[in-house]
């Protein structure tokens, strides 16, 4: 069981910054995201996107944004569980909850921030009407452990710089992979198209294009897919493999968060913006994108205000009517809970004589 | 003050919606569905509109002249689901006073 004061469902730009703000009020955080690395939507769909309304940054890359927030809070230790889906709250006698993950992971903590932006990411499962019976016995949407394609024919589809990363990536392991993408063009970092062609050049991946693939063979097991080629004429053909790896991007999904007995409104879930950002649920918060209220404005700049009411809240409620006056960081310095301090330098006190 | 175009959108239940959209917000397409809910929050415009998840995927159904499609959309469309001849993306279409008439169709959600 991982323990927190605040467990943070979610670890984009909101979720980051709660845990600087909980640090200061000597509150530990714990994330849990469905992707396998921190930064949401900034790192998932736009990392080399430039942003132009963070305050105090005229322009910053998603990517660039996510690193600076992770290096702003490391001093915090935040604890991640990354690539689990937060699937259930329970709330226990004493008003704390256990969250649940869908790989099992349990968490206890007094307080739940729900940071979920649109949802967790959940992969985009191209229209092949077989395609669900073969989950987990051939067709995988994700790709946690590379080694288990060692000597295996292996199939992927898609256009993106996931299909070319991992196709040049699997080209050393598996035994054959094929890339299959319904265009000739490729929407990836151009490095990573010219590696590509490389491989192909080399007879190291077999691409096949402008191809689709339209249907699953195999009883129980995959044993090939059945493509469907454009060029000049159309025609179908099965190609052999062991796996089937179909990367078609991601899309954000309410999920299991809809379950919890929390108020939605319009996919998002609604708080008292006259407070606390705290939800129907005493104890839950809902900050950033996931949130809704009167005059609702899904900015990163909301979400960095609301974590850190949030986080004032969340001090309340753990330390019911304790004292507590707001600091500044420039007075009072930042120390984290690894030992480090930052503080300002002290001012030179000298006579001119 | 530009004068407001109207547009047709058939949404994803295959209600038909005739809309006033403004031509003077830099408004796109994606915005105006939105503005108007003609599609529930966080199942269009994901990426904010930048041709980057095909959320906004439609059918354009009238033989309104479209602005020429860039590679950036015309990538995105094909890794989409669902994908027509007539399709684009609802980001990559401003409301400027050539759209009067409009007529689209919202992909299904994917």
């Amino acid at each position: 069981m991982i323990k927190t004061d605040i467990l943070i469902i979610g670890a984009g730009p909101t979720g980051l910054f709660a845990v600087f703000e909980a640090g200061l009020l000597k509150l530990k955080c714990h994330l849990i995201d469905a992707l396998p690395q921190p930064g949401g939507q900034c790192s998932e769909i736009y990392p080399k996107k430039p942003i132009y309304d963070i305050p105090g940054f005229p322009e910053i890359l998603a990517d660039d944004l996510t690193k600076n927030l992770m290096e702003q809070c490391k001093q915090f230790e935040p604890g991640f569980t990354l690539g689990e889906r937060a699937d259930t709250l329970e709330k226990q006698e004493d008003g704390t909850f256990i969250v649940t993950t869908n790989k099992g992971t349990k968490h206890h903590a007094p307080i739940v921030a729900i940071a979920g932006g649109l949802g967790s990411f959940e992969p985009r499962k191209p229209l092949i009407h077989n395609l669900e019976s073969f989950e987990d016995n051939g067709v995988e949407y994700i790709i946690k452990e590379p080694e288990f394609y060692r000597g295996k024919k292996v199939v992927i589809a898609g256009g993106g710089d996931s299909a070319l990363d991992w196709s040049i990536y699997l080209s050393d392991i598996a035994s054959e992979v094929t890339l299959i993408h319904r265009r000739n063009e490729f929407r990836g970092a151009l490095d990573s198209v010219d590696k590509v062609q490389e491989l192909k050049d080399t007879g190291k991946i077999n691409l096949i294009t402008p191809a689709e693939v339209v249907g699953l063979v195999g009883h129980h097991e995959l044993k090939a897919v059945v493509v469907s080629q454009a060029e000049h004429i159309d025609k179908e053909y099965e190609v052999e493999c062991d796996h089937f790896i179909p990367l078609f991007g991601l899309s954000p999904k309410l999920g299991p968060l809809g379950n919890w007995g929390l108020e939605i409104e319009k996919n998002a879930i609604k708080v008292n913006n006259a407070l606390d950002y705290q939800t129907n649920i005493p104890g839950v918060f809902a900050i950033g994108d996931v949130n809704t209220y009167p005059g609702k404005l899904k900015l990163i700049l909301c979400g960095f205000h609301e974590a850190t009411l949030m986080c004032q809240a969340a001090y309340q409620i753990i330390n019911p009517g304790k004292r507590y006056v707001l600091k500044y960081t420039t007075v009072s310095g930042v120390d984290g809970f690894d030992g480090t301090r930052k503080e300002a330098p002290k001012a030179v006190i000298k006579k001119i004589e | 003050m530009e004068q407001d175009i109207n547009i047709t959108i058939i949404d994803r239940e295959g209600v038909s919606h005739t809309i006033e959209a403004p031509t003077d917000m830099a408004m796109n397409l994606m915005e105006v569905v939105r503005s108007y809910e003609l599609a529930p929050e966080g199942t269009i415009g994901i990426c904010g509109g930048m041709a980057m998840c095909a959320s906004c995927q439609c059918y354009v159904l009238s033989d309104t002249e479209l602005p020429e499609m860039q590679a950036d959309e015309d990538a995105m469309l094909a890794e989409a689901f669902y994908v027509k001849e007539n399709s684009r993306l609802g980001c990559q279409i401003q409301m400027t006073p050539a759209m009067e008439g409009l007529k689209v169709a919202l992909a299904p959600e994917s």
